[in-house]
This record gives structure tokens, sequence and C-alpha cells, in this order.
């Protein structure tokens, strides 16, 4: 059991109030609160042990790339990965990028891309742009009324096939919560030599992972939605693969020895980290790994089941309420809704006024949105510091706004 | 909790929930889309003139109480007015909208306009409110020989 009063001590932010109320934070599918000890452990590297990584000889330089190789090596050993597979990028976009342009070198025209209709905007753009310069073609799984991807009828019609070069879905849906088959999407990409990319964004902070069992080959994730700081993000990839692939962007320290008429790269994760690189977010971002480990991911897994639960019993007696995405089930703990037809940003608006912070509008995932007839949507997400009485706030300021927007069939106050 | 009607004033719940001069009608002399990527805003305008005045504003769009009551308004004060008063009506409201609340708007100039007021007050929906009069204005100036930006 989560003793979420305790770890709620750990974020003081969750002590403010916002317009006089007490705050409800239900926007962590957007980005996570940050407890005392990520912040301490950032605020103690630039003050105590700051200086550039691997190009600097001195103590510090020595004490800040022990602690940002450090951070590396704790965040390979909480996916199960290699401390040499993990690159640190910017966020999963970036993430996500490095891998489609350096993927792009293997495509050419009459080759195609698998992605989901239900991707988030990273995980979409960076293959259209991928298409665009090799001529390769994107094709996609459609999903069903739920969310869930229509893998029957994907086999029906060949999705996967021999001309399929990647496949890249997301873990766990932004918007719906779903959980991707990955591992059977997985094998199908592999009986074709196809390379399977896997977003973890919406994963990795909610849940134990081991990249030997996901099936992917690349894998994306970012640290400021699992307590971490912005600015960190991390491609992980199976070694031979990274050492089969060529560098995203090019300058310092990626580099073997650079010649006037060419240079050679350095070998993974080196060659796919150029320049100076986020430092003190991967020393935060191996805090927040400690952290989440302390508490147990199984742990945390299930108290956000446990409210997503409870959420989605309580969502489903406010009238006019419709959830995109399966309302039963293991599901992650994004819960996306519209209310009657009040526009998601004006639901954002009343439930600000009453303290309860939530997202309001496509999530970066337009074509699902358009998938399911609707232009947008309020999505609530909790995580290990969210209580059922922040729910019982949410579902109090949800019924406010049907009041306020007059909606019919709802008493007034 | 800050005062929602501030924010919600009753002319604009008004004008959103009967809009006015909604729907798109022929004949128009220009189109133009307009979105709002944060929120998924969608606005497609057509602009009527006969080259000095505006005849007709038309438009569908799908978006939020401010956005869409903010067009309706918008419409109201441009139909049957030249082209260059339209702008200038656009420049002093988007001053209004941007001025954090240290900009006001005549009241007789503006008429239900002025309810935005306290949309000055809410940064996250000064984007809302400009999306109609935005459009408007590119649609102005494309006729105009300049497209914009």
């Amino acid at each position: 059991m989560l003793d979420v009063e305790k770890v709620r001590r750990d974020f003081p932010i969750l002590a403010r109030s916002v317009n006089d109320q007490p705050l409800v934070y239900l926007d962590s599918a957007n980005t996570s609160q940050k407890p005392s000890k990520v912040v301490t452990a950032i605020r103690d590297h630039y003050l105590k042990h700051n200086a550039n990584v691997a190009r600097a000889m001195h103590t510090l330089g020595a004490e800040a790339t022990g602690a940002y190789e450090g951070a590396r090596s704790k965040i390979a050993a909480f996916v199960g990965a290699k401390t040499e597979e993990i690159i640190f990028t910017k966020n999963a976009s970036e993430a996500l990028n490095c891998a489609a342009y350096a993927l792009s070198s293997r495509l050419s025209e009459g080759d195609e891309i698998v992605i989901s209709v239900s991707e988030h905007h990273s995980n979409i753009v960076p293959w259209q742009m991928a298409c665009e310069r090799t001529g390769a073609r994107l094709r996609w799984f459609d999903v069903d009324e739920s969310g869930y991807p229509d893998v029957d009828s994907a086999r029906a019609e060949s999705l996967i096939n021999e001309r399929t070069k990647v496949v890249s879905v997301t873990a766990v849906s932004n918007v719906t919560g779903v959980h991707f088959p990955v591992a059977e999407i997985a094998d199908w990409a592999h009986e074709y030599g196809a390379v399977m990319v896997v977003d973890g964004s919406q994963m990795v902070p909610h849940m134990a992972v081991d990249l030997g069992t996901v099936g992917a080959d690349l894998f994306a994730f970012t640290g400021h939605k699992m307590l971490g700081p912005t600015g960190i993000g991390v491609l992980w990839g199976r070694y031979d693969l990274l050492e089969s692939l060529p560098p995203f962007l090019g300058g310092g320290e990626m580099i073997e020895i650079v010649r006037m008429t060419g240079s050679t790269y350095a070998s993974p994760p080196y060659r796919f980290e150029a320049g100076t690189p986020p430092i003190a977010q991967a020393v935060g971002l191996g805090a927040a790994v400690d952290y989440l480990t302390k508490i147990g991911m199984d742990t945390i897994a299930h108290h956000d089941q446990e409210i997503t639960e409870y959420a989605l019993g309580i969502l489903g007696f406010i009238p006019h309420l419709r959830i995109l995405g399966p309302t039963t089930g293991v599901r992650g703990s994004a819960i996306s809704f519209t209310l009657a037809d009040i526009h998601p940003h004006d639901v954002m608006q009343i439930l600000d006024a009453h303290g309860v912070a939530v997202r309001g509008g496509h999530h970066c995932a337009r074509p699902l949105h358009e998938r399911f007839g609707v232009q947008a949507s309020v999505r609530a997400s909790s995580y290990l510091y969210t209580t059922k009485e922040e729910i019982d706030t949410l579902a109090a300021a949800l019924m406010e706004a049907l009041q306020f927007f007059r909606v019919p069939g709802v008493h007034h106050a | 909790m800050p005062d929602l009607s501030s924010l919600y004033q009753d002319i604009i719940l008004d004008h959103y929930r009967e809009k006015h001069h909604s729907g798109l009608r022929e004949p128009y002399t220009v189109e133009v889309t307009h979105v709002n990527p944060s929120c998924g805003d969608e606005l497609v305008l057509r602009l009527a003139t006969n080259g000095s005045d505006v005849v007709d504003v038309s438009y569908e769009s799908v978006g939020c109480s401010i956005s869409q009551a903010s067009t309706s308004v918008m419409t109201d004060l441009v139909i049957t007015h030249d082209l260059a008063h339209a702008l200038e009506l656009h420049d002093g409201f988007k001053q209004m909208i941007e001025g954090q609340g240290k900009v006001e708007l005549d009241e007789e100039v503006y008429e239900d306009a002025i309810a935005f007021s306290g949309v000055a007050q809410f940064p996250a929906r000064v984007k809302c409110a400009m999306l109609g009069w935005s459009a408007l204005r590119d649609a102005i100036l494309r006729v105009q020989g300049n497209v914009d930006e």
C-alpha cells in the first residue's frame, strides 16, 4: 500500500493553493510534479559539483562526469537495460526524431513505416518527415471505439509486410490510457525484419519496465513525466542496432577523429549525444529514479490502477460525460472525456477556478480525436500523489461546469 | 475562486448560445482558415466585399465559448462598415485583449465586444478571443493584396 499522505509531503507544490482553493493537480500525463529530493539533487550538482562532462579533466570535471554517467547507469537499471544503450536526449520527441532520422538511412522509395492513429504527434510527425526525405510510405493501425488497435483488421490487410522497415507505436496512449499489445506487434514486425520502435513516455512513469521483454528495438521516454526535470529524455536501443546507425546531430563529443576532409564517429551512446548534454537534468532524473525505486514501481502501478478505477467509477455518474477509451480493466491513468457540448477549454477554465488543473485540447493527438469524431477533450491524469478526495473535487467541479453552462437536465444550484 | 462571471459575462454566453451571422454563405470574395493549435479550435471565415465595405462575414467554427462569442460579436461590428474601419476595430480590440486590463474600449464603438474585457485577465484565453478577429484581418489583407506574414 502506498502512503499517499507521506508521498505528498515530498512534493511541496501540492500544498499550495490555486485561485484560493487547494491545488488538485490532475495533469501528470502532461508533466509530473517534482519531489524535493530531485530539486535538491539538481541544486547540489550546480552548487557543489558543476563542470562540463568528459572534456573537463580536473576534479570537478571528474565529479560531474561521474554524476552524469552514474545517472545513466541508474536509468539503465531502472528499465532493465545496459548502461551503454541509454542515450540522453532533450525529451521523448527528440528521442523519436533521433530514431526516425537514423533509421531514414535504411529507407527508400517503396518502403513502408507503420504507426497507429493513436500516436502522440511526436510519434507521427518525425515519421512523416522521414517519408518526405526518403520516399517511404506511412501506414497506420486503426483503433476501435475504445481506442484499442485493431490488430485483426491490420492482419487481414497485411498492414505489416515485406515492405515494412519500421513499426513505431506507443506503449500506453496518452489520451485513452490503452495499453498497446506491443509484444504482439513487435513479433509481427520482427517476422519481416522491421525495426520496432516504442514510445514509452506514458509507460515508464507508471509501471516496472524490463526492456528485455517489451519487444522494442528502440524505445523512447522522457524525464519530466516521471518526477524528473524538463530537458532530459532517453532513447534506448539494442546495442548492435545502435552501432549500425548513423548519428542524428553532429558536434562535440560525438566524434572519434575530426579531419577537415571527414570525421569518424564515437561509439554509442556518445555517437548520439552531440554537444554539452543536459548534465544537471540527467542528475535530476537519476534522483527521480532513486525516488521511484524506493517506493517501488509495482506499488505505484497498484496505486495508479486504484485511483483510475475510482475515477472511472465516479465520472460514470456525471451526466453528459463521455469517456474516450476503456472504462474497465487495466489501463493507463490518463482519462480523457467530453462533457456535453461544453468546449474543453471552457471546462478547464471552470475546473481551474476550483483549483483543479486538467488539460483541455487534443493532447498532441489530433488524429485520434478526429477518429473519435470529437474536436478536443478534457484530460484528467493522476499519479502516485493523487488522492480519492481529489477525484471527488474533480467530479464536483464538473457538475458545477454543467450548471454554469446550463446544460439541459442538470439542475441549477 | 476568481470571478468566473468577469470572464464569462452574460453577453458572451448569449452570443455563444446564439451565434450571429453563423454559417458559410455565397457569394464571397475570400475564404480563410485559422486554427488555434493548442486547443484545436478551427475557423473557416468568408469575407464578401465590394472593394471598400464589408458586405458580409460568414463562418463555420468549432471552438470554445470565448472564440465563438468573439467571432459572433465581431461580425455584428464589421458587417456594412468599411474595410479600414474593420481593421481599426481589430487593432483596438487586440490592444485591449493583450493589455492585461490596462486598456479600455469605448462602449459606443465596441458595443458587445467590451464584454471581453475580462478575458484580458486570462492570458491563456487571449488567443481564443482573437481567433475570429485575426481571421477577419487576414481576409481583408488578402483582398487588399497584402497577404499577412
